[in-house]
Parts: structure tokens; sequence; C-alpha cells
């Protein structure tokens, strides 16, 4: 019994731990080139409901995740362009992108309240624990995620490009002096960081919920923001922590269909518990290790 | 004779209506260190920025290798193969030496071969005698490893000339000698090289010529050889140098003022803790404190003017425990306090000198106002006392220059007539006469009776003030030295090792 249940929390983490996972890849970009986006729930918002739209109405779910891409990229240009270009401060427009995220979702996605969403193709995964039906819905996006954090890790420390937006997001005036492109470098990072968020979002509607509701992400682009700093801006670590928190929304899932006794109201509060109880210990060490310039308007001369 | 790899013809730069530069000719040849030698404000650094393509000249020409070129920025200034090293590197902290100097190649593939890279970054390093560790976090390095990381990153970067900017400020003096070897060997490699100094004696020994500047003109430029100490301070400071007004007097040493009893401080981020400091300090005494950049003498002022609480021992101001006391505590009780940057820690940039003049105060209060009359009268009379140009009463702060907001913080700390006065680097920033002044008034202020606790980056400067002085190493003492058993050596072998006689092998 205990088995099965470790095995079917495990298999609904990967589920979970994927949207969290994408959205975090795209912040540790964001971030490591100075710009932190509180935003990235509404964009995941944006990019599911652009999903369940498109996939609703073509009835394909690929096009649905390519709209999800798309959309997160478009959703999140306001906000590049005054955070980039207009040294706007980074907290106030990362809010409100969560807000206009919030609103053009429900606009967007209001038409398709109950609508069938077909999901994305999957094959399912036993996991060789326990008994019963654990098992793991490998889908496109689920597959990708790996190699996907590979990818990430090997652009930010293995290229010419990292190397440069890592310079910047540390010290954008000798980033400057070594003849660095700040803009075109930050621009570059946030629309692979919309991307990747919108991504989330799709992964969300298709993958999981294969429906649409108002605010159906729950504030998983906020645990992605906080899995961030917990895995030091570090792509590998950012998989570690997707599971982790993955994990603590699937352990809630599954102990109230198991039947525990538990308040519900409790148990949603696992994820955010926490978010809050490792934060702390990010503490003296993260701000170590976070990007030196994370969060300041650059004003330099350029 | 060889064409110079940069030349500079008949410069002229103004800001306003100074006139900043007026150069005839400058150059620098291949293998060849050419100092450029003047007192602060003599234009040097004006001189080396138009070089490098930060300012543009009013009129003259820059030649590179013989081409007339016009530089729009720096980066033009870099393409051409002109690098500078400024006192505040431009290295990204977090990011290890191979990476700071990957970051600079012009020709870093967009998909680096690490294994390539490092072979060739190791082999340049290795061809100058430089030794780093290529790993490591630049900001695990010290100071002078990272202003060997800077040089390397220009040569590797293809500079053929690097301008040095006041390179042995941030430096102990036995780091100098490890600066002038890779000089050497860059010169020996054909590279030019500009030493912007303002010690004679690093000009004369590090130097092939030396170029000595004066307001703004070039007085005199010679072959190091050929100069004396005598001829070069004649034509740098117009036959004077500035001399202190008052010769030291005997200073009456009074009744102990404040003691620290084998005090600690935890440090925190970008800080050094304080590790069981036990000092005295008496009324009428200047009590020096050495180091290089980064000791503690930052923490050490902190403590003492309240701004940062022991975390073990005790503080102990006239006679009672202030281990406590809050920064406007100690203020009250007579402290002042010039810290390390009083920009961003003495004032309010947006606030006017006379408002950062009465802040903290509250004898000006009168009623529910304000005497605001009292206020101007009284920053007038602290600017005349400590002898130094007064900038407008109504300009923000921000807007002064360095040295004038060191001037208003001078002024407005001495001017409360301070029972202990704590001044970090009190003449940074400043021309040489104001320096001067400011070291007149702190030497009035001790023999009134007021305790002064002086940092300085200039051990000359410590010498001639301090009765005493200690060293800060790691946030330890490492050394205390009295009057008459100063010398450079000494204390410069506290400041980097214990043990004084292998820092001087």
């Amino acid at each position: 019994m205990t088995w099965t249940l470790v095995a079917a929390t495990l298999a609904a983490s990967v589920a979970a731990g994927t949207s969290l996972l994408y959205a975090a890849l795209g912040e540790t970009l964001g971030e490591r080139a100075g710009i932190i986006n509180l935003g990235v729930e509404g964009v995941m918002l944006v990019g599911a409901a652009c999903a369940c739209a498109v996939a609703s109405s073509t009835g394909s779910p690929y096009l649905g995740m390519l709209a999800g891409a798309v959309a997160g990229v478009v959703a999140s240009a306001p906000f590049a362009y005054a955070v980039v270009d207009r040294a706007a401060n980074q907290l106030a427009s990362g809010l409100s992108l969560l807000f206009l995220g919030f609103g053009a979702s429900a606009l967007i996605g209001n038409p398709f309240v109950g609508a069938l969403i077909p999901p994305l193709p999957s094959v399912s995964l036993r996991m060789p624990l326990g008994e019963g039906a654990a098992a793991v819905r490998v889908d496109f996006l689920v597959a990708a995620a790996l190699p996907l954090a590979g990818l990430v890790a090997w652009l930010l420390m293995g290229t010419r490009w990292g190397l440069r937006l890592r310079a910047v997001g540390e010290n954008p005036v000798a980033a400057f002096a070594a003849g660095c492109n700040r803009r075109r470098l930050q621009y570059e990072a946030l629309a692979i960081a919309g991307m990747l968020s919108g991504l989330a979002g799709a992964h969300v509607a298709l993958g999981v919920a294969y429906t649409w509701a108002e605010f159906m992400t729950g504030g998983r682009g906020f645990i992605a923001i906080a899995l961030v700093m917990f895995a030091r801006w570090n792509a590998w670590w950012a998989v570690a922590g997707a599971l982790l928190f993955g994990a603590a929304e699937a352990a809630q899932l599954q102990l109230q269909a198991g039947g525990v006794d538990v308040s519900p109201f409790l148990m949603n509060m696992a994820p955010y518990l926490l978010t809050l109880a490792l934060l702390p210990f990010t503490g003296k060490a993260g701000r170590l290790a976070a990007p030196a310039a994370l969060g300041r308007p650059y004003r330099g001369v350029e | 004779m060889a064409v110079p790899l940069i030349e500079a013809r008949n410069i002229l730069k103004r800001f306003g209506d100074l006139v900043a530069n007026e150069v005839e000719s400058f150059d620098v040849r291949t293998g060849e260190v050419h100092a450029l030698l003047g007192e602060n404000g003599a234009g040097k650094t004006t001189l080396s920025k138009i070089l490098y393509g930060f300012y543009r000249p009013d009129a003259g020409e820059i030649r590179v290798a013989g081409t007339n070129v016009s530089f729009a920025s720096p980066a033009d200034a870099r393409a051409a193969g002109i690098g500078m090293v400024f006192q505040e590197f431009s290295l990204v902290p977090a990011l290890s030496v191979l990476d700071n100097v990957a970051l600079f190649m012009p020709d870093l593939p967009r998909v680096p071969d690490r294994r390539a890279l490092r072979v060739r970054i190791a082999t340049a390093a290795k061809a100058l005698g430089l030794e780093l560790p290529l790993d490591a976090p630049v900001a695990a390095l010290p100071v002078a490893a990272q202003q060997k990381v800077e040089i390397l990153k220009q040569v590797l970067a293809g500079m053929r000339v690097i301008l040095l900017d006041e390179p042995t400020k941030v430096l102990a003096p036995q780091e100098c000698s490890g600066l002038f070897a890779t000089v050497a060997s860059l010169r020996a490699a054909g590279y030019g090289i500009v030493l912007i100094t303002h010690k004679l004696h690093e000009a004369l020994a590090a130097a092939d010529r030396i170029s000595v500047m004066r307001k703004g003109r070039m007085t005199a430029t010679l072959a190091a050889r050929a100069a004396t100490r005598e001829a070069l301070l004649a034509v740098m400071f117009e036959g004077s140098p500035p001399q202190s007004a008052a010769a030291p007097a005997a200073q009456a040493i009074g009744a102990p003022l404040l003691q620290l009893d084998r005090v600690s401080t935890s440090g925190g981020a970008h800080a050094t803790p304080l590790q069981g400091i036990d000092l005295g300090l008496r009324e009428g005494e200047i009590l020096g404190v050495a180091g290089i950049a980064g000791s503690g003498q930052r923490e050490l002022g902190a403590l003492v003017a309240g701004h940062e609480r022991p975390r073990r021992g005790r503080k102990l101001f006239r006679g009672g425990d202030a281990s406590r006391w809050t920064a406007g505590r100690m203020r009250r009780a007579g402290v002042g306090f010039v810290p390390e940057n009083p920009l961003e820690a003495a004032c309010v940039g947006e606030l006017s000198v006379a408002e950062n003049f009465a802040l903290g105060e509250r004898r000006y209060a009168s009623g529910l106002g304000f005497n605001w009359t009292r206020v101007h009268d009284d920053a007038e009379a602290a600017f005349a006392r400590l002898g130094v140009a007064r900038p407008s009463l109504n300009a923000p702060v921000r807007t002064l220059s360095g040295g004038n907001v060191q001037r208003v913080v001078m002024a407005r700390e001495l001017g409360r007539a301070p029972r202990l006065v704590v001044a970090i680097y009190p003449t940074r920033g400043l021309d040489a006469r104001s320096a001067q002044a400011v070291r007149d008034a702190l030497r009035a202020r001790a023999s009134e009776g007021a305790a002064v606790l002086l940092m300085s980056e200039e051990l000359e400067e410590l010498f001639e003030l301090a009765d005493r002085v200690v060293v800060l190493r790691s946030g330890m003492l490492a050394g205390e030295f009295s009057r008459g058993s100063y010398s450079i050596e000494a204390v410069g072998a506290a400041m980097v090792q214990s043990d004084a006689r292998t820092a001087l092998a």
C-alpha cells in the first residue's frame, strides 16, 4: 500500500514538475541576464489559454503547444521593452505583467470553458514500484524536459553567448567594456524565457488538466521563481528542485485520493509551505550566488 | 626612429571654462614604459582618457602607428589596440579568471573549446610570469591578483598599448614589486606602457621616460636615467612642493578616551570581520591605521562610530561601556565620522549642502521651525576653519565632485568640535593643497585635545600625522609602530605578512 502510494506520488510529481521546470529554466536565463520577472504566472496563463484555444479549434495538441510558446513570447514583449529599453522597475513591471496575464488569459480562454481539449499524445511508463496503476505519462514536453535542462546548462556555461549573458547579469559595465550588446542579450534571454513559460502553461493545459479553467496554473509561476533561487541559478539543480516541488504538489493529491483525513485546505498549502521552508536556507549563500546586477536597471553608457 | 605606437599632438580639452588639457606632444613607443607624472588634478587622467577614447579632444590629433585616428568611444580605442586598466577594475567578480579573460577576447568562438582556451590563456600568463588560478572566481582573489587578471585580459584582447591608471594605489608596498615585474615583462615583449602615477619613486624606478604634467599642461618630458627626484619635484610643484602649514607640535597626550577590548565583529557579505582587536586611544592622540584595501579599516571605523556592534568583546568610550550604543548616541557623545564613501554613507545626495549640515543635529531646531540662518553661518565657519574652498550651500550634494563631497563631510564633522574623529581615507580624491588642509585640520583638532583615528592608503600621510601606527591585516592587528620606528619596509611587511623578514627577503 505504502509503496503504491509512493509510486503514484512519484509518477504524479513528474507531471507536476514538468511545467515548473520549463518556467524555472526560462526564469533562470532571464535572471542570469539580470532581469527578475515576477509575471511568470501571468505568462503561463496566457500560454495555457492560447494552447487550449488553438488545440480545441484545430484539434491538434501540437499546434496548441506551439501556440502556447508563441503566446509566451508575445506576452513577455511589453515587459521586456519596459525593463530592457526603458530601465523600468522590474518588480512593478513584472507584477503588471502578472495581472495583464490574468485578464488576457481569462478573455482568451472564456469561449473554451468546458470545451474538450485534445491532450498531448503520451506513452505510459509503469513505475517499477508497488502494484496497481502508477505510471508516468510521458508526452512530448515531459520527454524534452531533461534535454532542455542540458541545453540551457550548455548555453549558459559552454557558449560565448552564455558567457556574455552571465557577464551582463553580473556586471553590465564590464560587459559593455567587453563589447557585449546588453540590450540584445537581455531581449534574447527574455524571449526564450517567455517561450518556456508559455510552454509551461501549455503543459498544464494539454498535459495535466485537458481543460481550460481560470487561474488554472495555481501559483506554479511563483513556485518557479522560488525554485530558481533554490537551484542557485543552475539548470541541473532546477531539475532536482522541480521534482521536489512537483512531489509536494503530487503528494497532496495522492493523500487526498488515498482518503487520508487531512483538511484539503491544509494540503493545498503544502507546496507553498515547502517554498517558505526552503527559502530561508537559500539566504546568505543564495545571495552570494545571485547574479550581482539582478533587478537593477542599467543606466550606464551604451 | 621607429613610429610610436600611439602619439598625441596639440591636444586641447576643455570642460566648460576649465582647460583640462593642453598638451603639445605625448607618445609611447614599442617596448617602452612612459610614466605620466603629476599631482592630483594635474590632468594625467584626462589625457589618458583622451588616448583611450573616453573623452574626445576639442582640438589636436591622435595617431596610432603613424595613422591619424578619431576615437568615438573606448571601443574604437580598443579596436586600435589601446587598452586601459582603471583603478576600479572592470572584472566580473562572480566569473572565473578564465571566463573574465575570455569575455574580452575579440576572436572568442561561438562555442569555445575550453581546453584550447585554457592552454592559450595559461601560455600567455606564463610568458608574462603571471601565476593565476584560472578556475577561481575573481572575487576570491586578492586585489594584486585581480590586477594581474586585468593586465592578462588586455594582452589577450590584443592590446598593444596599455594605460595603467595609478596601478599601485590598491597595492601594498610588497605587491608593487610584483606589478613592476609584470610591467617589465610587458615592456620586454614589446608592449607600450603608460604608467599614470603621482609617486616620483615609481616613475624613476619603472619608467624609460617621464612626462610631468601640471595644471593640464605637459611641463617636461625627460629620460628617466637623466631625471632626479629634485628636478622632477621642481617641475611638478612649480618649485615648491606643498608644505605643512604647522610643524608637528609635540601634543600633550591625555586621558584614555576609547578602549577596544578584544573586539570581534561578524562581518557579513563583502565585509572583513574584525577579530580580537585590542586598541586604546587617548585624548590628543592621532592613531594611524595602515593596511591593504579591505583589511578591516572600514569595519573598524564603523565599529568605533557605532555603525556596527561588537559580536564579542567590549567598546569603552570615556570609561563607560559603549558597546551597544547606536551611531546617533556615539555622535551625540562627540564622535565625528568621515566614512570611506561619504556620498553614500554620510550624505543624502538629493539634499543640499546646508541641509546635509543640519542633518542629525538638534541644535538648529527653533520651536517647530528650523534656524537656517544659523545652519548657513555654521557651515561657512566650518569651511573657513578647515581652510578649503566652499561649494554653494544650496547645491544638492549629488551634483558636487567627489573632492567637494569629501570637503563637505570633513567640514561638517570637524565643525562639531568632536572629541573623537574617525576618518577613513579623508584625503582621497583631494588635490594636494586640500589634502594638506585636511591633514592640518586633523592635527589642529588633536592639539585641541581630540583623539583621531585615521585610516589612510598613504603610509607617508600616516607617518607625517600619527603618534602611533597600527597595522590591520585580515581583520586582525598585525603590528604596532610608534613614532620614530616608522619605515615603509617594516609597516609594509606587516601589511602583507606577519614575519617582516620573510616579507622583505
